[in-house]
């Protein structure tokens, strides 16, 4: 994620098979292996479980189906959710001139290290129908957070929020303030700047944030079940019901989890940024 | 710090071991073997004995000195998963017939399981029951937010079989993995009334109240145990088998709401 | 239109308290050393930073005056800016980046498009889709020059040039300052440059103000503050060797008595009055024992530093010791492969010599 200066940008090189690049050292080939391995082979292990015979029945069920619509229009409205409230976060921390910015900054990486149960149970103690501001909803408009889609969608941008703000904060510090300077320069209001400098220059940055935002919101589990419960088309997305699934029928756990192999190779396969010219 | 590294190390063997593609052989737990006269007792017991087995754990080990028992909790099917998986358990007591079953039908069991206890539905509400929640038919209110297990898990087949006996439909608000999951939606508040076993309403000491209903002795849960099939310790789980179905055991059962077999 | 600057801003370990001016269509050269507040300067003049004390006002318009209160932001002050790097917005292409100002300042889209290919074609006649390329298809140079039209579009009040030559390569930078010379100086732009280079100040600006540690050291013509440095420090800036001392009949005479011959310049003057020698680094010959002969001046220095500049290296002086204190610094440009001959290093003892016809004695009143 850095951006050379623009002045020595030149197009991408291709690879040069005369190149004799320095070697690397032979001791970082076997703990890197063995990091490839622990990633992929457990893979192997699910595809090598999986009832391949049994696999369109399993997926198809009402129970599947349901559970993949509402992990994706779940992740979406999410993510979409951490772009809309996460982008402008991102911009006062990396922009703002605020006392207590690092303090700011710290809280609002807390999702990412905190265990996602934690996080659905703080969500149910503020939320819930006895929490500290989901009393008062409940009081004065009838409304209850908890074992509803609502509650899956704020269980998931809590836990992915940081992941979006995080990259872009890193973008918009990476393209830095010299072309809004450029900018200002040439007339343009700060608004203008932000609106057709800035956010081009960081549209990378945010697109991989969105990314691994989605990606985050279709794998929440703890979160939402300690949130939201676990209801058929309401609430059980398909992390829920590959952990329910496994009580009974380790099979359709199996091809359930394959189905979110796939939707995860799919999204960073697909939804990797490519570098924008001269700024990759 | 040693440990640490020991944890490392174990974790790098496991995946050279996969790496060879060799089945899977899991370190040797702990390693050394025990002394003679210090010996470990392994049970694997479903979460809601935790207070019925740690009771007769103490029992167990004034017994039997020089015995430590070790009780490992937890949902019967990630247990009975574990048991099949290779897990080194001296005596396994699930909270079902099918969970049992897929112990024994893996030929992982010493000898035929037997049932040691029952147990029936209760009905929990928030303490004070502020919805007047008073037979199960009540749970099917529009008003009542009802949680329950889901119908994959034991208490929530449990569950289905009592809407088929009664005609009841619930439209719960959310079905959970377990019965911990519905009573702590049911203590917070956020449920008004949740299905769970009439132990884990005691087990719960207050903090949920218990509603009985007649209709529960149509669903009645079988506590099945079994020696697991060459159990290290066989001789002692042959022993824990007979203290939880002994005298002793049965009144500490009873005593958390258990019935007899 | 005109400049008018006179600002104090205080830092914990700097100061910078300079006024200076430039009638319209004037380019005025700031030259110092790093950290003598050149950018400094610029930030206040672009907006970007605000003075503790003092005003700017560009044509008849303050847009900055601590006094009154007044601060203009950047984006309102019809100041524009060429950095040393073009910082093109990587996204945008050529056509964009330059009708960018134009369409901040209101002007229609078509116009503004119309006005930047004009532009384009100005100043990169000859590259072909130049208005659809991005900054990334475009080499330094070209990139550079895309930035100059990006600067000038607006038609800004008054032009601020950041080392516009030093990152360019030795090829791409004579035709930029060529260019810049023509849309600058002839098309008669306001414009502040900030360099470290003589060359840019004598080919660009009509005149220069010499910034040291935050103050103007010298100011006036270029050719004439150049040409006649009246301090060390100016002349080490304008790349030429300096003595001072006092003038006697066709010598220089310094403090500690030496005797430096050269071509008396500037007209009459009389015998005592203050004066100093002037002559270029590549006018000094280098020898590593004591040379004798033709006429020259031999000055004996130890060597403090070889530093290479292009293809000659640039060899400088410090006193020997108990030597006079105005050998600190002299230059001698000579080719690597004297150098190898010299076999020298630093601290080694050299001789300086050069010959009475390529030093300036001019007066320094």
């Amino acid at each position: 994620m850095t951006a050379p200066p623009a002045t020595r940008a030149r197009a991408p090189r291709k690879p040069d098979r005369h190149e004799q690049p320095v070697g690397l050292p032979w001791f970082v080939w076997i703990p890197a292996g063995l990091a490839f391995l622990l990633i992929a082979l457990p893979v192997v292990g699910l595809l090598w479980k999986a009832d391949w015979a049994r696999m369109p029945e399993l997926l198809l069920s009402d129970a599947a189906l349901d559970a993949l619509r509402l992990s994706l229009e779940t992740a979406a409205i999410s993510t979409l959710l951490c772009i809309l409230l996460g982008g402008p976060l991102a911009v006062v921390l990396a922009r703002g001139r605020l006392p207590g910015l690092r303090t700011l900054r710290s809280v609002v990486l807390l999702p990412l290290v905190l265990p996602p149960v934690v996080g659905g149970l703080a969500l149910l103690f503020l939320l819930g129908r006895t929490g500290l501001v989901g009393r008062g909803l409940e009081l004065a408009f009838g409304i209850t957070v908890p074992f509803t889609t609502a509650a899956v969608v704020l269980a998931q941008t809590f836990v992915a929020l940081p992941f979006l703000v995080v990259s872009l904060e890193g973008a918009l510090r990476t393209a830095g303030r010299r072309y809004e300077a450029v900018a200002a320069t040439l007339g343009a209001s700060p608004s203008l700047a932000f609106r057709r400098v800035t956010i081009p220059l960081v549209l990378p940055g945010l697109a991989s944030g969105a990314v691994l935002a989605f990606a985050r919101c279709m794998g929440e589990f703890g979160a939402t079940i300690a949130f939201a419960g676990s209801l058929q088309g309401t609430t059980r997305t398909l992390p829920l019901l590959v952990y329910l699934e496994r009580e009974t029928d380790v099979d359709g756990a199996v091809a359930l989890s394959l189905l979110l192999v796939v939707v995860a190779i799919v999204v960073i396969v697909v939804g990797r940024p490519r570098g924008s010219e001269g700024l990759t | 710090m040693k440990r640490l590294v020991a944890a490392g190390v174990a974790g790098l063997a496991v995946v050279l071991a996969a790496a060879c593609s060799s089945p899977s052989q899991a370190p040797s737990s702990g390693g050394a073997s025990a002394a003679p006269e210090s010996r470990t007792l392994t049970v694997f017991a479903a979460a809601s004995l935790t207070e019925s087995f740690t009771a007769l754990e103490k029992q167990f080990e004034t017994d039997n000195p020089g015995v430590d028992v070790k009780l490992s909790y937890g949902g019967s099917s990630d247990l009975a998963q574990q048991i099949v998986n290779g897990a080194p358990a001296d005596v396994f007591a699930a909270a079902s017939d099918s969970t049992m079953k897929t112990v024994s039908d893996a030929g992982l069991t010493a000898a035929a399981p037997t049932v040691f206890a029952t147990n029936v539905l209760q009905i929990a509400t928030a303490p004070g029951n502020p919805k007047g929640v008073a037979a199960f038919a009540d749970l099917a209110k529009p008003d009542v937010k009802t949680v329950v297990c889901a119908p994959q898990v034991p208490c929530g087949a449990a569950t289905t079989k009592v809407e088929q006996s009664t005609g009841v439909d619930l439209k719960p608000v959310s079905e959970e993995n377990d019965v911990k999951s519905v009573l702590s939606k049911v203590s917070t508040g956020n449920a008004d009334a949740g299905l769970v076993y009439v132990t884990d309403v005691n087990a719960a000491k207050g903090q949920v109240q218990g509603v009985s209903f007649p209709e529960s002795s149509a669903a009645k849960t079988n506590y099945p145990i079994a020696v697991v099939k060459d159990a290290p310790q066989a001789d002692l789980a042959q022993k824990w088998v007979q203290l939880v179905e002994g005298e002793n055991g049965r009144k500490t059962l009873e005593a958390q709401g258990f019935g007899a077999a | 239109m005109s400049l008018d600057v006179d600002v104090r801003l205080d830092r914990e370990s700097f100061s910078l308290d300079v006024a200076l001016s430039a009638a319209p269509g004037e380019v005025v050269a700031v030259l110092g050393p790093n950290g003598a507040g050149k950018s400094t300067l610029l930030g206040i003049l672009s907006g970007l930073l605000r003075p503790d004390a003092g005003h700017v006002r560009v044509g008849d318009q303050t847009v900055t005056d601590v006094g009154a209160g007044v601060f203009v932001p950047a984006h309102r002050r019809g100041v524009g800016l060429l950095a040393q790097q073009a910082l093109l917005f990587p996204h945008m292409t050529a056509e964009a980046n330059v009708a960018f100002g134009p369409r901040a300042q209101g002007v229609p889209k078509r116009e503004a498009e119309a006005r930047a290919r004009a532009l384009l074609a100005d100043v990169l006649p000859d590259v072909p889709g130049l208005p659809g390329r991005k900054p990334a298809q475009l080499s330094g140079g070209q990139q550079q020059r895309v930035a100059l039209a990006r600067a000038i579009a607006p038609e800004p009040g008054l032009l601020l040039l950041d080392e516009p030559l030093a990152a360019l390569d030795v090829d791409a930078a004579p035709a930029m300052r060529s260019l810049l010379r023509r849309v600058i100086r002839d098309g008669k732009q306001t414009a502040v440059l900030v360099t470290h280079s003589a060359l840019d100040a004598l080919v660009l600006a009509d005149r220069v103000v010499v910034l040291g540690r935050g103050r103007v050291v010298e100011q006036g013509p270029t050719r004439e503050v150049l040409g006649r440095p009246r301090s060390a420090f100016t002349a080490r800036i304008a790349g030429l060797d300096l003595i001072p001392g006092v003038r006697e009949a066709g010598v220089l005479r310094t403090g500690d008595g030496t005797m430096i011959a050269g071509r008396e310049t500037g007209g009459p003057a009389g015998t005592g009055e203050p004066a100093v020698a002037v002559f270029p680094p590549s006018a000094v010959a280098v020898f590593a024992e004591e040379p004798h002969g033709s006429p020259r001046n031999v000055l004996p220095v130890r060597l403090a530093s070889i530093e290479p500049r292009g293809d000659v290296v640039r060899l400088r002086a410090a006193p020997r010791e108990g030597g006079p204190e105005w050998l600190d610094g002299l230059a001698a440009d000579v080719t690597p492969a004297a150098v190898a001959d010299l076999a020298a290093e630093p601290g080694s003892a050299l001789w300086f010599a050069v010959k009475a016809t390529e030093v300036e004695i001019h007066p320094a009143g």
